[in-house]
């Protein structure tokens, strides 16, 4: 064997090494949080509240703010990131105004979130005097979704078959009726991967909601579903700290005794939630697909 | 027959309601592009009027803004200025972020070559979920292990509290390793296969060929990962500020407390009031963070346009 | 020496006319140029299709044929520009005032692949119907049922109406394809190559629907295929490089082609 070979095969074990060792770095990450959360993680410790002072606080509250705020924030922009996908897949022409549009989509998804968080800060708790809430917190989170959610819509609006469109057109359905029925249903499986996708990656989002949705949770009652009494857990007006929020808060500031096992436990819970995230988003996806292809 | 004639082109030029429909839904699709443009400017616009707050409205000078080094809004230095040096939080952004990209880039490249030109079946069936799951994990998440693992792991091998620079670095390593990697694999797959087949064929071996033929060949690509990864590490928040010690000082080591841009924003934005000079200097603090991921979105642009591709 | 001749005395191109007082004619096109960009990619073109025949188009890829199919219902709008006349049982509808939604619901088409919607067989067929006002149960199933009947498919899929009318196989798909078609009562029906993604046992299917069909419309059929262009049309259209080079009579043109290019292109001497 020669010496260039030799290089080669040293090089090649090298890689070999490197990608195991990010393997071991992910390996180690989800070891450490499942194995040092999940003994905390108890019936109890999830559909308590947290206590500030004293052990034994659970995190009810802010899973349930976490959930609440992901239904609000895909709710509300979902229709906004279908709208400008169609457009920028279906309508839009290579011109200067659909390259202003895509570069701002771009800067969108790479704002710093905590510069996304200050803006809805200024805007929504302060300028509309909505407070710290659930109201602030879905807003800003809306804008922090909108450019990743609409781009995995335009990408799977563009994996529809051209032949889809040409059958709509060619029975005198306008562009309009062909898109919405039959080219976004057609993309549906690759719509709700991404959707779920997405959800992940909000469910997962702090930095943007420190100072929109708050960082506290306040008791809530759960017998009282009137969206329009402050301590009803639908009130859109009440402050909510999150999941995440919460993990950030008392790691930095939390004073109860039993600080690490909420943290560890709470890591455990947001991580396993997204893992559920990332793991369904192929399996429904593709049961999706499976439903449209097969009998009803 | 005329008639006839003139009785269907009537019919034909009547606006039917699918023209109406189609001409209503265009403008609602285009309503939720222009929607997003505007929140794009709206931040632009927000952050650079409350940003430039600090230097119009308040007086500072932008000399002393970017070179100062004292920290302490709403208090003044020895020299009788106002105490708004951000260049400790300048530095501190600016060495995380290169140094994690430093660490980052020769593992992401490594991971990335492994994945597309020596195992892409395990590449596909392990390292691609591994690294969509890197992506998925939350920075808070990262930011609790960097608290309990890293932190005291700084302290015990090279002394001090463990928070500071390095924590920040060996945390944002981990963060912006799959970006990096999944954006790599993207340009490196890029690369035509006949370059490779070529290379082979004139007896080069495979690792010649990996490091001649297609990294060069990928080079723009992954430049462009790597501009991607600093902006996420540079706009990070939560994860660094959790590790990072918060002390608005210019760092001394690399394990001495310091902090970043985004480190001093979060952890100081609540303790202000709006309108006050206090206030007013993290929003510039908030600019300069914007103006950055700006300038990584036109490095990005700049990188494309030079090294697209001629297929 | 006689070859050459009997060549030079042949014509260029030879467009069949019809006389105008015994024949109805569904569909004309005048001075017809459709561009690509700025690329010429059609001309020469004025064609006549007489009301129940069925018109095969014939030509090597890239003769234009497919491209001057897609005007005649304005599916071309925003790809290529189309100047001249196309008339639709007299009626210019190459004009902007022309509601195109409305044409294309009287000048229906078939495509190249079959294009189901992912929607059940029955939701295909009706879709269209259902956007435009049309609800009743009552009507809709017997839309269904007449139009399924017509393309051919009715007895293999009237117990699956609900199934995915992705799940079909490509045969089945393609009539589906048709039903929808006839659902909004047209009565031209263009297609683009209809058979071409089809097995041989499904084409000659296709083909007898077809024939069943021109009684009640009038059809316009691009095919790649010269046998099926010579069993199946009365009519034939031979084009090349964006022109209409031979029209006249199927049997005609395949047996007796006034052109020489016809001849070779259709005795397999092409090129």
């Amino acid at each position: 064997m020669n010496r260039t070979q030799k290089q080669s095969r040293f090089a090649i074990a090298c890689l070999k090494a490197v990608a195991g060792f990010v393997v071991l770095i992910l390996a180690f990450l989800i070891g450490y949080i499942f194995i040092t959360g999940l003994p905390n993680v108890s019936w109890h410790f999830l559909t308590s509240p947290a206590k500030a002072f004293n052990a034994g606080g659970g995190i009810w509250i802010q899973l349930f703010n976490s959930f609440y705020l992901l239904v609000l924030a895909m709710i509300i922009s979902l229709p906004i990131a279908l709208g400008a996908a169609i457009y920028l897949n279906e309508y839009a022409t290579d011109n200067w105004f659909t390259a202003a549009i895509k570069t701002s989509i771009e800067i969108l998804s790479s704002l710093p979130s905590v510069v996304v968080g200050l803006f809805g800060f200024l805007l929504f708790v302060v300028q509309f005097n909505y407070g710290f809430s659930i109201l602030s917190g879905a807003l800003t989170l809306t804008i922090f979704n909108l450019p990743l959610l609409t781009r995995n819509i335009e990408d799977s609006l563009a994996n529809v078959s051209d032949d889809q469109r040409q059958g709509g057109l060619g029975l005198g359905l306008s562009k309009y009726e062909t898109i919405i029925h039959i080219v976004v249903p057609a993309s549906l499986p690759g719509i709700i991967s991404g959707i779920i996708l997405c959800s992940g990656r909000v469910f997962g989002e702090a930095a943007a909601l420190i100072y929109t949705a708050g960082q506290s949770a306040p008791a809530l009652n759960f017998m009282d579903w009137n969206p329009f009494n402050i301590d009803s857990p639908l009130s859109p007006l009440r402050p909510a700290e999150t999941l995440a929020v919460h993990i950030w808060k008392i790691n930095s500031e939390g004073i109860m005794p039993d600080l690490t096992q909420v943290s560890s436990g709470s890591a455990a819970v947001l991580v396993l939630a997204i893992l559920i995230f990332n793991l369904s988003a192929r399996f429904v996806g593709r049961k999706v697909f499976e439903r449209m292809t097969s009998v009803k | 027959m005329i008639m006839e004639n003139q009785k269907l082109a009537k019919q034909l030029m009547k606006k039917s309601k699918t023209a109406r429909y189609e001409r209503f839904g265009r403008l609602l699709s285009l309503s939720a592009l222009l929607l997003i443009m505007a929140i794009v400017l709206g931040i632009i616009v927000f952050v650079a009027s409350k940003g430039l707050g600090t230097f119009f409205k308040d007086g500072i000078s932008f000399k002393d803004f970017f070179t100062g080094t004292l920290w302490n809004p709403g208090t003044k230095t020895p020299s009788g200025q106002q105490a708004v040096g951000a260049l400790p939080m300048i530095v501190g952004s600016f060495l995380v972020t290169i140094l994690a990209a430093l660490l980052s880039t020769p593992f992401a490249i490594g991971t990335a070559v492994y994945m597309t030109e020596i195992s892409p079946k395990r590449g596909a069936k392990i390292l691609q979920p591994v690294t969509e799951l890197l992506v998925g994990i939350p920075s808070v998440v990262y930011g609790f292990i960097g608290l309990s693992v890293v932190v005291p792991f700084v302290r015990n091998t090279f002394g001090g509290s463990g928070f500071g620079i390095l924590s920040g670095t060996f945390v944002l390593f981990v963060m912006i390793l799959p970006t990096i990697v999944s954006m790599t694999v993207d340009s490196l797959k890029g690369v035509p296969k006949f370059y490779r087949q070529a290379s082979l064929a004139l007896g080069a071996t495979k690792w010649q060929t990996i490091w001649k033929v297609v990294l060069r060949a990928a080079t723009p690509g992954i430049l462009t990962a790597v501009v991607f990864g600093m902006a996420r590490a540079f706009g990070e928040a939560l994860a660094v500020q959790m590790v990072i010690g918060n002390a608005a000082l210019m760092p001394q080591n690399l394990t001495s407390p310091a902090s970043t841009l985004t480190s001093v924003l979060t952890a100081g934005m609540g303790n202000t009031v709006m309108g006050s000079l206090q206030n007013d200097a993290l929003w510039s603090l908030a600019l300069v963070l914007l103006v950055m991921s700006l300038f990584f979105n036109l490095v990005v642009h700049m990188i494309g346009r030079k090294g697209a591709f001629k297929k | 020496m006689q070859n050459t001749t009997e060549l030079n005395n042949k014509p260029k191109r030879f467009i069949y006319d019809f006389n105008p007082e015994e024949t109805e004619i569904t569909m004309q096109t005048k001075d017809l140029e459709i561009y690509y960009g700025k690329n010429l990619a059609m001309h020469n073109a004025d064609l006549k299709f007489k009301k129940n025949t069925i018109t095969a188009l014939i030509g090597p890829s890239g003769s234009g044929k497919s491209t001057f199919l897609r005007s005649l219902n304005r599916m071309n709008d925003g790809i290529a520009t189309v100047k001249g006349e196309i008339l639709y049982q007299g009626v210019n509808i190459n004009q902007p005032k022309i509601d195109v939604y409305e044409v294309r619901r009287r000048i229906g088409m078939v495509f190249q692949r079959p294009n189901p919607f992912a929607k059940s067989i029955y939701d295909n067929v009706t879709f269209a119907l259902q956007r435009r006002g049309v609800h009743d149960k009552k009507t809709l199933d017997r839309v269904v049922e007449t139009t399924l009947k017509q393309a051919a498919v009715w007895d293999q899929v009237k117990d699956s109406l609900n199934k995915s009318a992705l799940s079909l196989s490509g045969g089945q798909a393609q009539r589906v394809c048709i039903a929808r078609a006839l659902a909004v009562q047209p009565d031209v029906l263009l297609l683009d190559e209809p058979a071409s993604a089809l097995d041989p046992v499904s084409t000659q299917q296709l083909e007898t629907t077809l024939r069943e069909l021109k009684k009640d419309y009038t059809i316009i059929i691009v095919t790649h295929n010269m046998q099926q262009a010579a069993r199946l049309s009365d009519y034939t259209v031979f084009f090349n490089m964006g022109e209409a080079i031979e029209y006249n009579k199927t049997r005609k043109v395949f047996t007796r082609p006034k052109v020489q290019m016809t001849d070779d292109y259709v005795s397999g001497n092409f090129g």
